[in-house]
């Protein structure tokens, strides 16, 4: 419970109608898509910068923990309430305030949805390439927060690669800028890209620049059955290889097709043990001689088949397919552990391997599938937490699959964040000496650790 | 003990929300509120922890669940399928068994329950007006301004409708041999609002030598009922129309409302194998009408010189049951339409049948995104498949100034026929 001038003084800076006390209120902000739970003391829906600002000088009178929301769906607990406090979410922050034809960038709020940004200037033939799995409800000032992947990243790289400047609150209340429009900058550190990525520890995102390209005339989506996961593994490698960087390159392991298979009825052959979707994107004349490239690369790899969609219905069916994982996966086992780690590409097949190996010698399954353009794996624990024992099996088993990723020159999260989900392991991928430098700059930056606390590092 | 499951009953569903957040992009409460409590994970958070008794029924819990469109694009998007439209209708009927039935929910039961008193209403001038939409203010278009002329009929529909539809037709009207026996389920909104929509489906069916029943003692299907928690009186109406539609046999029954296609062909089914023999049985007119090769007659009909431009609106209550290409086969086969597809075709209109006269200004919100995509489209007519639908469409037309008019699609049908 908050001393009621405290909530008095939220409400005399928001207006009343933007903060709320009541339990259920509390309850529908103390969850992300961690499952875990945490109740705030209480939820605000700022509108300004000021606002946010004045909200973080009473917190730190007040010395009140402010945990920042967007969508709350992120999978490791960057925006749950783990200490109470004040749930800010920017959910109500939601116009994009420029689209600038001219220069190719746009100006938003943090609270504006990642499709609807990406709608808004692909109608005028402009291109915002970040796709995360949630573009279609998470946030811009979220996916900056986490600096969001998703498929198309092989090719054009993650949300950071976008950011061209923040408006943003410090956790002491200033507002500051960084960058600006400008494609070029180089006076003073780059402070958007520190808070890019820093999961709302070092500052509220209230205004985000974000370069834009053209948008590619047309693209053309291949699913390729494989009879083995090293020959998926060696075709990404093939087509780099060719000077071919599709726009994005999504494996699928042999376990993954298995519950696909099931869940959904899709007909393939029983000995493709792999798939790839290769969508490869540019100028309608020159995609079929890519697609036609790629199809004859890859073929002595074992390709049991090509499937290359003619239309963009066909193409949605193959996607389809890839969507549909998620949800399959929930008929092998009610609960998820689901890890993101990241090793260099050619080093999917060996990692696939190693997990398999942990997956055996544990007794419980785990199916891979992800971006294996850019050698992310989504590496999926399934358990019953039911069952007496899974979880701790479980947790066993995620420490194996980490330290095999770093072993390979890997990390543990590619575009998920460490929140607090992972944060146990940090010490496994970061040494003290670099630990230390990043939580000098956090202590500097808000000495009264007011700002998502016990985020990313352990308390 | 009520065989509508209760909440307890839904556990299971309620523990299958992963809370991934999907439904935020689906949910139209959501889209113009921008509050957790508003969106279908929230509701399910809110369900569980009264199940887990973490919070009673307490204000601010009945307010988030009153917030609910029950049109069911979340559960059509969720990665797991949960029911949210089921789980908060189970939720209404603890709130009405704990609490009692609100003031509107009684009157929803009063009257719904009962349709001679419906008729009365509706002769003595005004079906809805005094009881149900007491609370809806003066300026609003809910209070039975209805919608200007169809373009397609030579007529203007009366203000209010004093003969209801069923009173105007037999109750059986022959079709010719070996042709199928429907029967039609009108639902309130055709039978007290707009018999044109009525009368345009009972000439289609001729056309075809279809011979359609239609029951004169078929009641409401009790979907605002549901939406009220009303349970007794959802378990009354099935009854009376589980008797009314199977007194005689028919092939299917057919209904020209969406959200009727709903209430008679999904919520009875709980109720037992005659109820689910009834859904089985429940088909959409305009699958009814592709299924007996309406869109090929229609191909060989000379196409007009000048056709009118049409959008089509995806009713929630098809859409989420995977009928979106009958309704657009048959639009884009008339040949006085050139059909255009509107961006957002199946959001929802922000109607949710009972929802609008508590929520109106959230309904109206929602309404005018709707009214934004029929301007840009073009389009002068927006057909759909549910009088529901019409009168929000319409009245988010009127609203923002547009010009374009709301219609069944059954009326643009009817008007391409030949004598």
């Amino acid at each position: 419970m908050l001393a009621s001038r405290i909530i008095a003084q939220l409400k005399e800076i928001v207006g009343k109608g933007q903060v709320s006390t009541e339990k259920a209120d509390l309850i529908c902000y103390s969850y992300d898509a961690t499952q875990q739970k945490f109740l705030p003391d209480v939820v605000v829906h700022p509108q300004t910068s000021e606002q946010i600002s004045r909200i973080m000088r009473l917190a730190n009178t007040e010395k009140v923990p402010v945990f920042p929301r967007g969508a709350g769906s992120g999978f490791t607990g960057g925006s749950l309430p783990t200490k109470g406090g004040i749930v800010l979410t920017t959910e109500r922050m939601d116009e994009i305030l420029e689209i600038d034809e001219e220069n190719l960038v746009a100006v938003v709020q943090p609270g504006v949805v990642t499709e609807q940004f990406q709608q808004a200037v692909e109608k005028v033939g402009l291109f915002y390439p970040p796709d995360p799995a949630s573009l279609k409800f998470s946030t811009l000032g979220g996916n900056v927060a986490e600096c969001a992947g998703g498929p198309r990243c092989v090719k054009y790289g993650v949300t950071k690669d976008y950011i061209l400047g923040l408006e943003v609150v410090t956790p002491l209340g200033d507002i500051i800028t960084t960058g600006g429009p400008t494609m070029k900058g180089v006076v003073g550190y780059d402070l958007t890209k520190l808070l890019c990525g820093s999961e709302g520890t070092l500052g509220i995102i209230t205004k985000i620049v974000i370069k834009l390209l053209p948008l590619p005339e047309a693209k053309k989506t291949m699913l390729v059955l494989f009879d083995s996961i090293d020959g998926a593994a060696r075709a990404v490698s093939a087509i780099v290889r060719n000077k071919i960087i599709p726009a994005t390159l999504e494996f699928m392991d042999g376990r993954t097709l298995d519950c696909v298979k099931q869940a959904t009825g899709l007909q393939v052959p029983d000995t493709a043990r792999a798939v790839l979707i290769i969508e490869v994107d540019g100028d309608r004349e020159f995609l079929d001689k890519q697609a036609r490239k790629i199809a004859d690369i890859i073929q002595p790899l074992g390709v049991v088949e090509t499937r290359i969609a003619e239309t963009p219905e066909e193409s949605e069916a193959l996607w389809q397919i890839r969507r549909s994982v998620s949800a399959s996966l929930r008929k092998v086992n009610p609960d998820k552990y689901n890890e993101d780690i990241c090793v260099p590409r050619s080093k999917v097949p060996e990692m696939i391997r190693k997990i398999d190996e942990i997956s055996d010698r544990y007794g419980i399954p785990i199916v891979n599938f992800g971006h294996a353009g850019d050698g992310n794996i989504h590496v999926n624990i399934m358990i019953d937490k039911k069952i007496p024992g899974e979880q701790e099996k479980a947790e066993k088993a995620i420490k194996e699959v980490f330290e095999g990723t770093l072993a390979l020159g890997g990390t543990m999260s590619g575009e998920h964040g460490i929140g607090i989900a992972k944060a146990p392991y940090i010490p496994l991928e970061i040494t003290p000496e670099t630990a230390a430098y990043m939580k000098t700059l956090k202590k500097a930056l808000d000495p009264n650790n007011i700002l998502n606390p016990g985020k990313i590092f352990l308390d | 003990m009520s065989k509508l499951k209760n909440l307890e009953d839904y556990r299971e569903e309620i523990n299958q929300c992963v809370k991934c957040g999907a439904c935020r992009a689906h949910c139209p409460v959501f889209g113009a509120e921008k509050h957790e409590g508003r969106v279908a994970r929230g509701k399910v958070a809110l369900a569980r922890a009264v199940l887990d008794n973490e919070i009673g029924l307490e204000a601010k819990v009945l307010e988030d669940l009153s917030q609910c469109l029950l049109c069911g694009s979340c559960c059509a998007q969720c990665p797991n399928k949960v029911p949210t439209e089921e789980i908060v209708a189970a939720a209404r009927r603890r709130i009405a068994e704990e609490k009692g039935l609100s003031s509107f929910g009684k009157g929803v039961a009063a009257v719904l329950g009962r349709p001679k008193l419906m008729d009365l209403l509706a002769k003595t001038g005004g079906a809805f007006s005094p009881l149900l939409f007491k609370k809806v203010p003066e300026n609003s278009g809910l209070r039975l301004r209805f919608p200007a002329p169809y373009i397609t009929a030579d007529r203007t529909l009366p203000p209010v409708v004093t003969k209801p539809f069923r009173e105007r037709v037999p109750e059986v009207i022959e079709g010719q041999p070996g042709m199928p026996t429907v029967a039609f389920f009108t639902g309130c909104g055709i039978n007290y609002m707009y018999p044109a929509i009525g009368e345009a489906f009972l000439k289609v069916l001729k056309f075809l030598g279809v011979t359609v029943i239609i029951p004169k003692d078929q009641a409401c299907c009790g979907l605002p009922a549901v939406s009220a928690g009303a349970t007794e009186t959802v378990e009354e109406l099935a009854a009376l129309n589980l008797a009314a539609l199977t007194r005689r046999p028919v092939d299917y029954v057919v209904t020209a409302c969406a959200s009727c296609n709903v209430g008679i062909g999904k919520i009875y089914a709980d109720l037992g194998d005659d109820y689910r023999a009834l859904a089985a049985k429940t088909m959409d007119i305009f699958v009814f009408l592709v299924k007996h090769g309406l869109p090929e007659k229609l191909a060989a009909l000379p196409k007009a010189a000048n056709r009118t431009k049409v959008t089509y609106h995806d009713p929630c209550h098809l859409r989420t049951r995977g009928i979106t290409q009958e309704p657009r086969q048959i639009l884009k086969a008339l040949p006085q339409v050139e059909f255009v597809e509107m961006v957002g075709a199946g959001t929802c209109c922000g109607l949710g049948g009972t929802y609008s006269v508590h929520h109106y200004d959230i309904s109206k919100r929602i309404g005018a995104k709707k009214a934004a995509n029929i301007a840009a489209c073009g389009a002068e007519l927006v057909a759909t498949d549910c009088p529901g639908c019409i009168m929000q469409l319409q009245d988010s037309i009127n609203h923002a100034g547009g010009k374009a008019q709301a219609v069944h699609l059954l009326e643009l049908l009817v008007a391409a026929l030949p004598e």
